[in-house]
């Protein structure tokens, strides 16, 4: 795809927990509420099975961001899969910024099921700020 | 030969003559000139092998986890070796986050710490001879260093400025909680660190951007900063893995950076900033510049220093209920 045209739409991969987010974003789509169709959701069975190594390589292939999204502290299904998960991403969004990636293409978020009208305003924001970056150039394998 | 060299030698002896241990992973002399090389002692005559001077820069404990790995293709189970092994303050860290790995039986390793001064980095002995190269070193002489170039003029190099950057940026020179101790007069802790990393925090995303591609393009993929480091002791890399492949085998640029990132990322809470990485480093990739980092943010974010306890739990293994989130996004 040409990603120079005008009418660039940003590429997001969103990492989504079985338990939470996904139900959020299944009631956000139930309640018919609107935000932008830029997402591509992988449901994921907790924020803790999210592998950094996952973000890292969903950035090579070419997304323009990547959210992250899991219950809130203390909701956990597994107890405490999304506390073990936010030491991770604490370090990863830090270190990725450390090394010149813009903060805004990874992001991490909690979103319970009850909470579809958070989860259509965390996407509009995710969408508005990544489309502001342009589209993503750094870490991007070539000839993609 | 130094004080600290006879004792070492008079302990090692008599581990063996009392039947401590089996094997004694120490230096020796390499064939280069500032270099010493790892090696293994097996009885009480190879003793007079081993040296300790200012070149012992390799991390021993990289060694660990293999000796003490189970033998699968072995049809008789043999009893794991009794080792003994010469630490420096890094070393004998590195040593507690394998015991707390279970990389490393702990009834059958005696760590021997030594008072470490810091080690000499070679590369900038090179670098301050202009090239001329060390054709052989006196040795030390008054806190500075006596080498002979190749084209036979002595120089004296003073010993701060060849020091390597980790020794320099040492928080940690003796080995505390060794088995056993070498006395002697270590380098002092030095407090002021991190200087380099928050000035390079300060730069704008591109600038940092720009450094790390121009870092990492000089890598030739030749894992040797992998191979240096004790903590990376899987069976099998990430890099290596096929299924699933998480890196395309080409040297293209962003394969190479995430194996950086992938291989700096796992050391998060468990580096201990030996440098072992670096001076493994043939295209001499400044890996401190980003290892350091996770470093800082742990300390900084856990509270934690990796390799100090046996018992406190890693930062990545655990978790508080009150850690910081300021970097979640909310609608």
């Amino acid at each position: 795809m040409n990603k120079t045209v005008d009418n660039w739409e940003p590429k997001i991969v969103a990492f989504l927990c079985n338990w939470c987010s996904y139900a959020g974003a299944d009631l956000a789509g139930v309640s018919r509420l609107q935000y932008p169709p830029n997402l591509r959701v992988i449901r994921v069975p907790c924020s803790g099975r999210i592998n950094p190594l996952y973000i890292v390589k969903a950035l090579q292939q070419g997304v323009d961001g990547v959210l992250v999204s899991g219950c809130h502290p203390g909701d956990c299904h597994y107890i405490s899969g999304n506390l073990v998960a936010r030491r991770k991403f604490a370090l990863l969004k830090n270190f990725l910024a450390y090394l010149g990636i813009e903060p805004e293409r990874v992001q991490f978020s909690w979103v319970s099921a009850s909470e579809g009208s958070r989860f259509a305003a965390l996407i509009e924001k995710v969408v508005d700020e990544v489309k502001e970056l342009g589209p993503a150039k750094k870490l991007v394998k070539k000839g993609l | 030969m130094n004080n600290i060299e006879i004792k070492l030698k008079d302990l090692v002896k008599d581990l063996f003559a009392g039947e401590k241990i089996d094997v004694l992973i120490g230096y020796e002399n390499g064939s280069l000139p500032l270099r010493s090389r790892p090696c293994f002692v097996h009885s009480a005559g190879e003793v007079d092998r081993l040296v300790w001077n200012s070149y012992c820069t390799n991390n021993l404990a990289v060694y660990l986890p293999r000796i003490f790995q189970r033998q699968e293709h072995k049809k008789e189970e043999t009893p794991p070796p009794r080792v003994g092994i010469i630490a420096k303050g890094c070393d004998a860290r590195s040593v507690v986050g394998l015991l707390k790995e279970n990389q490393v039986i702990k009834e059958n390793i005696i760590v021997i710490g030594m008072p470490c001064s810091g080690m000499i980095d070679p590369a900038k002995v090179e670098a301050a001879l202009d090239g001329a190269g060390p054709y052989s070193c006196q040795g030390e002489v008054d806190g500075s260093l006596e080498v002979t170039t190749s084209s036979g003029e002595k120089k004296r190099l003073k010993r701060e400025e060849v020091t390597a950057e980790a020794c320099l940026e040492c928080s940690h020179p003796l080995a505390e909680g060794a088995d056993l101790q070498i006395e002697g007069e270590p380098k002092e802790a030095c407090d002021e660190r991190y200087e380099k990393i928050r000035e390079f925090e300060a730069k704008s995303t591109e600038e940092r951007w720009q450094s790390f591609v121009k870092e990492i393009s000089k890598c030739i993929r030749c894992y040797a900063c992998r191979q240096a480091c004790p903590n990376c002791y899987c069976k099998i890399c990430f890099v290596d893995q096929t299924k699933p492949r998480w890196i395309g085998a080409s040297d293209e640029l962003s394969n190479v950076m995430i194996y950086h990132i992938g291989r700096i990322f796992h050391q998060a809470g468990r580096c201990v900033e030996c440098d072992a990485c670096v001076h493994a480093c043939p295209m001499d990739i400044d890996l401190r510049l980003f290892t350091q980092k996770l470093v800082k943010d742990v300390k900084e974010l856990f509270d934690y220093v990796p390799g100090l306890s046996v018992e406190e739990l890693p930062p990545l293994w655990t978790f508080k209920q009150d850690d910081s989130q300021s970097f979640i996004t909310e609608p």
